[in-house]
């Protein structure tokens, strides 16, 4: 196990060199891939297996590793040893975060204009949607992970008690959406507490394992407790939103007819989107307000240091907890759109995939940065949608992106935190500095 | 009291596989205090491997069952041990002195990419293999004609796990490797300092949980006769959480909380629901922890102030 | 008497499993007063600062506060952060203990939290903003700024408290300790790890501390030079027993005092020594 790979050796120098580690590397990916690509199984029309050989894929994935490892390791060379860490020189940083100032405006205009500049393409109002929906939920996250340091493996939980919470009290009792709204954020909080409580005293780990194991069992009994959510087959037919009652259709009670315009339904297109911008924007508020305020303070301190915040006299329970309900509370709003937007709920909405999707975008848009959080749901779930057409490649796309984001920059795309309170000149901090939180 | 002996029988052979995963978590754990979501999946390609193998030889026209099985457990282990090692040198190692977040987010992406890998190399079709060791033995059989089964797939795996067990303390405990993988556990800076190869023992361990990985993808292959790209999944969250139900970090804390998840499991499913097995699983998991924060054999966490 | 007295250690008791921390201490600290707890490293000086502060259960024995009112609260069944909320003691620690990724004024700003809390209504009220919050706040940002004149940190005021030089963080801590304003300050080797100037100013502090605002110290600490300068009264522990108490001067002539650090560690024992002659 004493090869040389791409990952160890000093900088081979001369073509020898670069040879030696392409064909080390290439061997590697031989042994790797020999059985699981060379060799296809397949059951049967009978349950038999057979199984056929597809030795040219398997030559062009190791030519691939071989070239790969060279490029690689020229561009390694090329840019210096240390690799990702020079690729953003400090003068190219602090420019950032300078730019960051005027960033967040801009985007918000853009934003707000979007359904007037792409009105005709509903593609891009859907999509615009679904990344507005993961910044919020991204938002919401933000609270526990990236304040608290608490480390949440199970958020999608509360986004699944809030979409369920509508769904169920909209198609069973007909409530509005704009009464269940925020029972959806209130119940989703209440769930959050329910969690808290147990997950008090654990620390790190044990911390992840068990609010991973939350979503678990939420996403179980919603599966199985088929009486009251229809198990697998989800709940359909959940009710379009009103603007306070106005419904958004083709009828003579729909807004359309009121205002005497033609109806046409990108109508609740762009109402979807403005829905869920006031959504995601009300979450930055109260965030914003929130670190402004000593329980943002004592979150954040709690993410430095919880010896230190015990020493002071802050309740540390109650702070924890807050955080988690108020995280879950956004969840469960994110939820309750998410429902009304689809219509059609079902467990397969609420996997481990989502949790690991929000909290890559919290971590990636670097911790407790709300501009960094908003650009990574863009990037990722924008990235993630240019890969549609590949629909079978997606997660594998995804999934190395993740791994080579965290490479390139762990600390994520906003590397600084903002203060709350100054008394000449807020500075911001070094990431290097701020923790991590021990959750 | 038949069923009952039945259903014990039935938990400590799932229990086995789930340690034989477990260990791997709460190996690579112990020595550079990451979850390894990855690991999961690692035991998917072990069963992968594993019925690929088994195709090739029976194709081959090999029919000596002992030869098969060996060949088949050498060659999985092998491979799987060498994804093991490649998954550390390309996602971990570039982030060990990095914060803690960001290895566990490299983690969950590797993961993804190894269930989708599967399901792209091989196809999204669950695969099944005709059973390959059969018979076995009735232990006992009472007046209104229930049976207590034994079959010899069972004995085979919790023999297997007996003997890797054995081989694995000796290593850990006997051996050079040992002596450094328990050095880099308590202080990575102090046993480089003293000469220990950081680096190789991090992949060494690494190599060695895939390959029980592998072993354990063999056993469930056996035992339940079919692999699917998504197996790693489930069975990596309750190894998982056996490792930590047993106290994350403690290797007879693994077996124990293996052991105990396929316990509960079968328990549950035998008395209870089948459904909501998992659900009984994750839930005794939330209990334990709460009255006891670092597991069932975990050192407690001494607070320094 | 005990108008005199802020502190009451009673046969306090701390065990480890089988380990003897500390045992059957009892001692007092006077109000408006400077009582340093000295002894050789591993005497259970920090252990008894840990019971005090609610971090350790102990396993036997009474710790009583009695505030200016008379109001006397038994510290030993209240929880690490209600000792610091309700009975009012502040702390330090040995490892410093600052929020490094937080400013020098915010870290202060934290300190004041129960007060803001009560403020801003328990979130509800600041979230809409009510000027009774931000006036409260704006106090409580005068009370940081005068602490941070009095540590001479206040050009640091929004800076990372990480990026402060080491006895910088040490005065700073002191300051966070302070801002919570307690009725009990206890610092754990607050001159660890500074030089001569910086130790002579952090004395100065404490003696500040005591005389303009009444507030009581008790100390842990190695430097005898501080220790013998600002002082009022000595306790002694070894092996977990108090072996002397007193002023300075007894202490400092007490022949078992000079046996225990002799025992101990020569550079100490010498240090007594040289303080006293």
């Amino acid at each position: 196990m004493t090869a040389p790979s791409t990952h160890t050796t000093k900088p081979a120098t001369g073509i020898p060199a670069l040879l030696k580690t392409g064909f080390i590397n290439a061997v590697i990916a031989l042994v790797l891939f020999s059985l699981m690509v060379g060799i296809r199984t397949e059951a049967g029309s009978e349950g038999q297996l057979t199984y056929w050989t597809r030795f040219g894929e398997l030559a062009s994935l190791v030519a691939a590793v071989f070239g790969g490892s060279i490029v690689i390791e020229l561009l390694r060379q090329w840019i210096g040893p240390t690799g990702a860490e020079k690729l953003v020189p400090p003068a190219v940083q602090s420019g950032m975060s300078f730019v960051g100032r005027y960033l967040a405006p801009a985007l918000l205009i853009f934003t707000l204009l979007v359904p007037v500049i792409f009105y005709n393409q509903r593609y891009i109002l859907d999509l615009a949607i679904l990344v507005l929906t993961y910044v919020m939920l991204g938002w919401g996250l933000n609270v526990v992970v990236g304040l608290a340091g608490l480390l949440d493996l199970g958020y999608v939980a509360f986004y699944a008690v809030g979409a369920y919470s509508y769904a169920l009290l909209a198609t069973n009792f007909g409530w509005s959406f704009w009464i269940c709204l925020p029972l959806a954020g209130i119940l989703a909080a209440f769930w959050g507490v329910l969690l808290g409580f147990p997950v008090l005293r654990l620390r790190g780990d044990y911390l992840a394992i068990v609010t991973l194991a939350f979503g678990e069992i939420i996403r179980l009994v919603l599966i199985n407790w088929q009486t009251l959510t229809g198990g697998p087959n989800g709940v359909s037919g959940i009710p379009r939103p009103t603007l306070f009652g106005i419904p958004l259709n083709n009828s003579d009670e729909g807004l359309a007819a009121k205002l005497g315009i033609e109806y046409s339904p990108t109508h609740r297109i762009v109402f979807l989107f403005y829905l869920i911008l006031a959504l995601a924007l009300l979450t930055n508020w109260v965030t914003i307000r929130l670190r402004r305020l000593p329980i943002g303070r004592a979150w954040e301190a709690l993410r430095e240091d919880e010896v230190a915040c015990r020493a002071l006299g802050i309740n540390t329970t109650t702070t924890k907890l807050t955080a988690f309900a108020t995280g879950a509370m956004f969840g469960g709003f994110a939820g309750a759109f998410f429902a009304t937007r689809q219509g059609f709920i079902s467990p397969e909405s609420f996997t481990f995939q989502e949790s690991a999707l929000v909290l890559a975008i919290v971590v990636l848009g670097g911790m407790g940065s709300q501009l960094g959080v908003a650009l990574a749901a863009l990037s990722m779930i924008g990235g993630f949608e240019l890969f549609r057409g590949l629909e079978t490649y997606r997660m594998l796309v995804f999934g190395w992106a993740m791994v080579l984001i965290m490479i390139w920059r762990p600390r994520g795309l906003v590397g600084h935190r903002a203060p709350t309170v100054y008394l000449k000149k807020a500075q911001a901090i070094s990431s290097d500095l701020v923790k991590e939180g021990h959750g | 009291m038949d069923y009952f002996a039945q259903q014990l029988i039935n938990g400590l052979v799932l229990g086995s596989i789930y340690g034989l995963i477990a260990i791997g978590y709460t190996m690579v754990y112990g020595i550079v205090g990451m979850i390894n979501f990855a690991h999961g999946d690692i035991f998917m390609i072990g069963g992968f491997i594993a019925l690929i193998t088994f195709l090739i030889l029976i194709s081959l026209g090999l029919t000596a069952v002992p030869v098969i099985l060996l060949v088949v457990l050498l060659v999985s282990m092998a491979i799987t041990a060498l994804y093991g090692w490649t998954i550390e040198r390309i996602a971990y190692r570039p982030l060990r002195h990095s914060f803690r977040l960001a290895p566990m987010l490299s983690a969950i992406g590797m993961s993804f990419v190894l269930t989708n890998y599967s399901q792209v190399a091989q196809g999204a079709r669950v695969k099944p293999i005709p059973p390959f060791i059969t018979g076995g033995y009735t232990l006992h059989e009472s007046q209104d004609g229930f049976v207590i089964q034994l079959s010899n797939i069972q004995i085979m795996v919790v023999i297997t796990t007996i003997v890797l067990l054995a081989i694995f303390t000796w290593l850990v405990s006997r051996t050079r490797l040992g002596r450094d993988m328990r050095a880099c556990e308590q202080d990575q800076t102090m046993a480089a300092l003293l000469g220990v190869d950081v680096d190789r023992t991090i992949s060494m361990t690494f190599v060695i949980g895939a390959a029980l990985a592998a072993v354990a993808g063999l056993m469930y292959l056996l035992y339940y006769g079919l692999v699917d790209f998504f197996m790693g999944f489930v069975a990596g969250i309750k190894a998982f959480t056996a490792a930590v139900l047993g106290g994350i970090g403690s290797l007879p804390g693994a077996m124990l909380g293996g052991l105990a998840i396929g316990l509960i499991e079968t328990f549950w499913s035998a008395y209870f629901s089948v459904e909501y097995k998992d659900v009984a699983a994750f839930s005794i998991l939330i209990v334990v922890l709460i009255f006891m924060p670092t597991g069932l054999l975990g050192r407690p966490e001494v607070e320094k102030v | 008497m005990s108008g005199e007295r802020i502190l009451d250690v009673d046969q306090l008791t701390m065990r480890f499993g089988g380990i003897v921390a500390v045992q059957d201490l009892s001692f007092a600290a006077e109000r408006r007063k400077i009582t340093a707890l000295i002894g050789p490293n591993g005497a259970g000086k920090t252990t008894v600062f840990n019971c005090i502060t609610g971090f350790y259960k102990p396993t036997g024995g009474a710790i009583r506060l009695t505030h200016d009112d008379g109001r006397e609260i038994a510290l030993e069944r209240l929880n690490d952060f209600r000792i610091a909320k309700q009975a009012k003691v502040a702390r330090t620690f040995q490892n410093i203990r600052l929020f490094p990724g937080m400013t020098v004024l915010e870290n202060l700003m934290v300190a004041q939290h129960n007060m803001l809390m009560r403020a801003s209504g328990f979130t509800l009220l600041g979230l809409v903003g009510v000027p009774a919050y931000r006036d409260a706040e704006k106090r409580a940002i005068d009370l940081a700024t005068d602490w941070l004149k009095r540590v001479s940190l206040l050009d640091r005021a929004d800076d990372a408290a990480g990026n402060l030089a080491y006895g910088d963080q040490r005065r700073l801590e002191i300051a966070r300790a302070m801002c919570t304003e307690p009725a009990l300050l206890c610092l754990d080797e607050p001159a660890a790890g500074l030089n001569a100037r910086e130790s002579a100013a952090l004395s100065e502090l404490l003696l500040s501390i005591r005389n303009e605002l009444g507030t009581s110290i008790l100390l842990i600490e190695h430097d005898m030079s501080v220790v013998m300068e600002i002082s009022d009264h000595i306790v002694v522990m070894d092996h977990g027993v108090k072996i002397a108490q007193g002023t300075p001067r007894e202490v400092r002539d007490d022949p078992k005092v000079i046996a225990a650090y002799l025992g101990a560690d020569e550079e100490e024992a010498m240090a007594v020594m040289e303080s006293g002659s």
